[in-house]
């Protein structure tokens, strides 16, 4: 069940409490943040959605330990991770989140098997072990065969699809994609969105997703809205493509 | 575990044009400072071979160097019998020696260069173990004859078997050439110390050295304590070898100062080349730094990968350095010797200890020129560099 009203109870998987962030700017203050609540539970599919410059990357980026709000905080799995050292919230990311980004991020020098490899290299699993968890997440995103290619000979989609299988290899508690299709076709997007949708109700994924495609929102259980720094549940699926 | 090496030999690889400025520039220092060191290394190498340890050499007290030394007949005679001096079948080894420069033209460059011209006993190769004769014969005592060091005969003109040469108002006949083994001797010209002291009309009987061979090593102590305390003496004794070392210490500090002056100036240039390679390695790879440490990786992984990075070029050029240094081992070279104010030829020698130096050189070089931007890297908020394109 999502929640955006604060009241969620403290058995959620994720829960936002009085989340602000505010950045400074030429001597001014951009509040993009406001007391913002949000509540995932365990399999949820989350869509964010919001006009540019609105504060959902930047939210994201809170989730996902990777920038530390001003105000508020965010508890996932009973860890407060809002006041975390830097280097226990390196691990902690590790260890529970999976990254999907707009423009993929693979690392152009290592080939798709390496990629994919790296966030195991920060587990304890021995080689033949990580060889085996890199075969399986790779066979899932449907690039078994693609092991030994460099992102460079891949398609944008097939390259999308790695980071995928990099982003789920550890198992991590959820996964954070930031305009997953942004930069694909439709054709693309509609396989990468099909891809996500089975992580969730095959394998039980928790998935929070940024995306300014309504077609791309619709797949998710639940679209919120990013306004003036708070999110909104969205009223009717129609109205939602009006407004974008 | 930490980022794989893999990462950073594939993207030096896939950006080797931006890390050939680091690597000539920590090549180009590494090869002066190893060249530098080994000419001093060389130097020191051909002056120390010069001398034994089972020769004692004599000179008056507080002389320093033979050219402020003066012994005379009646002391020579004195240091014959002391106790530890060797006998040979012609009597007690010991060679009364007399030195002067003479100039002669170097075959490279046409130029007059001061070689140094000994006066020696006949006897002296029965003295000197590591001096052989390989060409012509001894001089005769009492004929104003040379023999010259292999060196001596290739770098000057005319000092060739068969050849006369003027100097010091005589006509000289050079009889012969000798082998000292690469020692300093190679690059002088021997004849008999008491037509040297007759042709340069200095007093008769009066030598500036003289150099005994010892029953063995060890009877060196016995021999210094006896001769420095007989009262009718006044020198100083050294072992031979010693002598020769200590000849050797001012020109290889020096060599060694101003090797390692250039080396540092250059170094520091070279640390530039590397912090530029480092910091525009860093740079264009912001987003995949970002993305390691979203994954994860913590700021030491990342600083720890930039610094194997720049350990990787700096490797590269240490190497480079090294090798292209290395023809010039045994290459032969002259310099003065200051000591003797003479030219004395030596060869670069380029030892395994100089190659790890050269490389440990070239390591510290990657280190400080890798440091500042693998530091960048990993204090870089992530949420920032993620942003960048
Ligand atoms: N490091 C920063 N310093 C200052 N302002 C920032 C910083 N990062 C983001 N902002 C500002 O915060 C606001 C929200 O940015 P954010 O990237 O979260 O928006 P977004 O909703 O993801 O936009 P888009 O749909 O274009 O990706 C923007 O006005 C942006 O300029
Ligand atoms: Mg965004």
């Amino acid at each position: 069940m999502v929640r955006v009203d604060g009241n969620g109870t403290s058995q959620s998987l994720i829960q936002v409490r009085n989340l602000g962030k505010t950045y400074r700017r030429g001597g001014e203050d951009i509040h993009v943040l406001q007391e913002l609540n949000l509540d995932v539970d365990k399999g949820d599919f989350v869509a964010f959605m919001g006009p540019s410059g609105s504060g959902k990357t930047t939210l994201l980026n809170l989730l996902g330990g990777l920038d530390v709000p001003t105000r508020g905080t965010v508890t996932v799995a009973g860890d407060e991770i809002t006041h975390m050292s830097a280097g226990k919230l390196t691990a902690w990311r590790a260890r529970h989140v999976g990254f999907i980004f707009q423009m993929y991020n693979l690392i152009p020098v290592l080939t798709a098997f390496q990629n994919v490899e790296l966030p195991l290299l920060l587990t304890s699993l021995s080689k033949a072990e990580r060889r085996k968890h890199v075969e399986t997440a790779l066979a899932v995103v449907g690039l078994g065969e693609r092991m030994n290619h460099y992102p460079r000979q891949l398609s944008g989609g097939q390259e999308q699809r790695v980071a995928i299988a990099r982003a789920i290899v550890a198992d991590p508690t959820f996964l954070l994609c930031d305009e997953p299709t942004g930069d694909l076709d439709r054709k693309s997007a509609d396989e990468i969105m099909e891809l996500i949708t089975r992580l969730v109700r095959e394998y039980g994924k928790t998935v929070l997703m940024v995306t300014h495609d309504p077609v791309v929102a619709r797949r998710a259980d639940i679209t919120l809205h990013l306004e003036k720094g708070v999110l909104v549940e969205a009223r009717e699926p129609h109205s939602i493509a009006a407004e974008v | 575990m930490a980022i794989p090496v893999i990462y950073n030999l594939r993207s030096v690889k896939a950006r080797w044009t931006s890390a050939v400025v680091a690597v000539l520039g920590i090549a180009g220092t590494v090869g002066v400072f190893v060249a530098m060191l080994s000419l001093a290394r060389g130097f020191r190498a051909t002056l120390v071979s010069s001398g034994s340890a089972d020769n004692a050499i004599v000179m008056r007290g507080g002389a320093t160097t033979e050219m402020m030394s003066f012994i005379t007949v009646e002391s020579v005679k004195i240091l014959q019998d002391a106790p530890g001096v060797a006998h040979g079948d012609s009597g007690p080894l010991i060679t009364s020696e007399a030195v002067a420069v003479a100039p002669f033209p170097l075959k490279s460059t046409g130029t007059d260069a001061n070689v140094q011209v000994r006066g020696v006993s006949a006897n002296v190769l029965t003295i000197r173990k590591n001096v052989k004769l390989i060409q012509g014969r001894m001089f005769q005592p009492g004929l104003t004859e040379l023999v010259v060091g292999k060196n001596a005969s290739s770098s000057y003109a005319g000092l060739t078997v068969g050849n006369t040469v003027d100097f010091g108002g005589g006509h000289w006949h050079v009889v012969g050439v000798f082998d000292a083994g690469g020692s300093a001797f190679d690059s002088e010209v021997w004849c008999d110390a008491r037509v040297l002291d007759d042709v340069y009309k200095r007093p008769p009987n009066l030598f500036q050295s003289a150099t005994v061979h010892l029953d063995s090593a060890n009877s060196y102590q016995q021999f210094k304590d006896n001769v420095t305390s007989d009262p009718r003496l006044n020198v100083d004794v050294s072992r031979e070898v010693d002598y020769y070392a200590k000849q050797s210490t001012a020109m290889t500090r020096l060599i060694t100062i101003l090797g390692g002056l250039v080396a540092f100036v250059m170094g520091i240039g070279a640390v530039f080349g590397a912090l530029n390679t480092m910091y525009s390695a860093v740079a264009e790879r912001g987003r995949e730094i970002a993305t390691m440490r979203a994954l994860g990786f913590g700021g030491p992984s990342v600083v720890v990968s930039f610094l194997i990075e720049a350990f990787l070029i700096s490797f590269i050029g240490g190497a480079l350095g090294c090798l292209a240094v290395l023809p010039l081992n045994g290459l032969t070279t002259g310099a003065m010797n200051w000591q003797t104010f003479s030219h004395l030829a030596f060869a670069f020698r380029i030892t395994p200890g100089l190659l790890i130096g050269g490389m440990i050189f070239s390591l510290i070089m990657g280190f400080v020129g890798g440091l500042p931007p693998a530091m960048r890297a990993a204090w870089r908020p992530v949420a920032v560099a993620l942003r960048e394109l």
